[in-house]
């Protein structure tokens, strides 16, 4: 058959794309596995290392991480609205993420600094259950910075206000100025500080500048030198997400149950 | 509504700016930057392409490639996610919109054709174009800020090689060293631009 | 390993490399130089498509229909850019989701199509195996380089070590940020550039 003939052209395009197909395809379903085991170890190991279970880039094999996570986390979905617990909803497959965009599961955000614009109807929360007793709430948090959507966790204390430490592990912040949310050392700055005033309205901000030490200035994290807007935005997500559209009401809920028992 | 598409354009024009924040699109930008008169029409030629394919591709990721996107079809396929084969498919319709806008304006525009017309071909596989359409599904914009989003990516590429050629045409007068001129002393141009484009960083609408 | 091969293997590495004598592909990876671990990651993801891309078309040469040759040579070039992707997916998930969409923006890269069209249409598999493994390492190499400095002034680390003790954490380096940002990339390559040219005058443009 002639190389410039139509029939020839078609069927070697058609040959080509189908050896394509068959390599691609096989790739990602053979792959698919693996990855999505990854999505799962990368989200817990960021609630360990957040709930202080895991040292940042410490090198831990998955099935540590697995179990380790197994043993000390207890993960739960509450109706963000009701702040009540939501146990018909299976909690290891929830994906609060997919769930924002999804109309049936979400609704447009109240006007709001952080930048979003759904919010699930329901949201994840990751406990620290240690001999049957809470030791932190790990909230899920999210909000636009300068450049990026923030995402991250904070964990708070059983009092729901003293801070035990937060993390970002998703942003598109500029490397080494916004980017610095990811420092350790900044990170660190946040631990022991309080989240709510003595009226429970959320107080924690980040200034410009450098803020005290934690006992003195208990409502204030230093600036990152360079990235104003970046501080501002994780100021606002970080309020947004203890203020009443975000978590107070299931905290409230669980302060009420504290002193009640 | 407007205020929100307004603020994106900015964004994407000024401060995400595909050549000077994203390196995107430097093959072109480099080599069609020695006069203003072509740096202008690549650029009219990438924003177009830009604001018909982003939208484009917007369309196909979410009604045939995305986790569930096939739902519409056959509420068996729910649980298909084809957005592997992302790449392939808006190189393939970005090929194609390319063939189709050449034609069209080839039969209906001839002026325009022949002012664009040996770009189109070049823009096919640069990388700004793939790029705007992959932005898009990373940072999940809907049908009408991806237009937005392609027309002012596209719009900031064309001010940024205009801006550069301008440069460029001066610069015939100037004694570079040797071993600088041509490509190196573009870079060096390149980098104080992308400077001066930072300014622009804290804008915020 | 005869003189032609020899000379495709290792000619892009300084006589003609691909980003510096021949300004091409340079958009799609500058924006993950910002730390060396990606830089590395890249530039294999890179040379991976690039030496297998050249091997595919070179085998299939002789069969393809000169009409629909660049689409046959896109096609191949996407698929293998998707098994890159999905393997660095399953292996190295940290890294790629610092690469992001530019993993794969490898497909518009204009050495990978360059060289596809330009040598491995005409030359044996071998030999176009080569002359892939070859342009994908110059082009690594300079990738790496700014990659080194960009991490080294911009944060003072190595693959993510600190390697100069920062002021902030009681050092005595202030980092220069400019490096990680954009402008910097362009400053070391366009010195990159003026250095090799000076060493190697023939390269000069007038």
């Amino acid at each position: 058959m002639r190389q410039d003939s139509n029939a020839y052209i078609i069927g070697f395009a058609t040959a080509v794309c189908l050896v394509c197909s068959i390599v691609v395809s096989t790739s990602a379903v053979a792959l698919r596995e693996r990855q999505d085991r990854n999505k799962v170890l990368d989200r817990q190991t960021q609630v360990l290392v957040v709930a202080g279970l895991l040292e940042e880039g410490q090198n831990v094999s998955p099935e540590d991480v697995e179990s380790l996570f197994d043993e000390h986390i207890q993960i739960r979905v509450i109706n963000l609205e009701t702040g009540g617990y939501e146990d018909s909803i299976e909690s290891s497959t929830y994906d609060q993420r997919k769930a924002t965009k999804d109309p049936s599961a979400s609704r447009a955000a109240p006007a709001n600094n952080a930048g979003l614009t759904r919010l699930p109807d329901n949201a994840l929360v990751y406990q620290r259950v240690e001999d049957d007793a809470v030791q932190s709430l790990i909230l899920p948090i999210e909000g636009k910075g300068l450049w990026s959507t923030l995402y991250g966790f904070i964990a708070l204390a059983p009092d729901t206000t003293t801070i035990q430490g937060i993390t970002f592990y998703e942003h598109g912040e500029t490397p080494g100025l916004g980017g610095e949310v990811d420092n350790p050392t900044w990170k660190a700055l946040w631990v022991g500080r309080q989240a709510y005033d003595s009226d429970w309205a959320p107080a924690i901000e980040v200034i410009k500048g450098a803020a005290g030490p934690v006992a003195e200035d208990p409502y204030r994290v230093d600036g990152l030198s360079g990235s104003t807007l970046t501080a501002r935005g994780v100021t606002n997500l970080v309020q947004f997400w203890l203020g009443e559209n975000g978590f107070d009401p299931y905290l409230e809920r669980l302060r009420a149950e504290g002193s009640g028992s | 509504m407007l205020e929100h598409y307004l603020s994106l354009a900015v964004k994407a024009i000024f401060v995400e700016n595909m050549a000077l924040a994203f390196f995107l699109g430097m093959c072109s930008f480099l080599a069609v930057s020695k006069k203003v008169e072509t740096a202008l029409g690549l650029g009219a030629a990438v924003t177009f392409v830009l604001t018909v394919t982003a939208p484009l591709n917007n369309l196909i990721y979410n009604y045939l490639l995305k986790e569930g996107a096939l739902t519409w079809l056959n509420p068996a396929w729910s649980g298909v996610d084809l957005s592997f084969v992302r790449f392939l498919a808006f190189i393939g319709s970005i090929a194609a919109s390319v063939q189709i806008v050449e034609m069209t304006l080839d039969r209906y525009a001839p002026k325009l054709y022949s002012a664009l017309g040996v770009f189109l071909p070049l823009i096919a596989v640069n990388c700004a174009i793939l790029g705007g359409s992959l932005f898009m599904v990373e940072r999940d914009y809907t049908f009408g800020e991806s237009a937005v989003y392609g027309f002012g990516s596209g719009f900031g590429f064309l001010l940024a090689i205009v801006a550069l050629a301008a440069i460029r045409e001066k610069m015939v007068y100037s004694d570079v060293p040797p071993a600088l001129r041509g490509l190196g002393i573009t870079f060096l141009v390149t980098g104080l631009m992308a400077i001066a484009f930072m300014a622009f960083a804290g804008i915020q609408l | 390993m005869n003189a032609k091969q020899k000379s495709a293997l290792l000619d892009p590495l300084f006589n003609d490399n691909p980003i510096a004598a021949q300004v091409l592909g340079i958009c799609s990876a500058l924006a993950v130089t910002t730390k060396l671990e990606t830089s590395v990651v890249m530039s294999i993801a890179v040379i991976a498509v690039m030496s297998l891309s050249n091997l595919t078309i070179s085998i299939i040469r002789n069969l393809i229909p000169s009409s629909i040759r660049i689409i046959v040579q896109l096609t191949v070039i996407a698929s293998l850019v998707i098994v890159t992707d999905q393997v660095l997916q399953a292996f190295f998930f940290d890294i790629s989701k610092q690469l992001s969409v530019f993993v794969g923006l490898i497909i518009t890269n204009c050495i990978v199509m360059g060289r596809a069209e330009a040598y491995a249409m005409q030359n044996p598999p071998v030999d176009s195996l080569l002359d892939g493994l070859g342009n994908g390492l110059g082009y690594s190499l300079i990738l790496i380089v700014v990659g080194f400095f960009r991490e080294l002034i911009g944060s003072g680390k190595l693959f993510g070590v600190q390697v100069l003790p920062l002021v902030t954490d009681g050092g005595w380096y202030q980092p220069n940020g400019l490096f990680v940002l954009a402008p910097g990339a362009f400053f070391i390559i366009g010195i990159l550039i003026w250095l090799l040219r000076t060493w190697k005058p023939e390269l000069q443009e007038d």
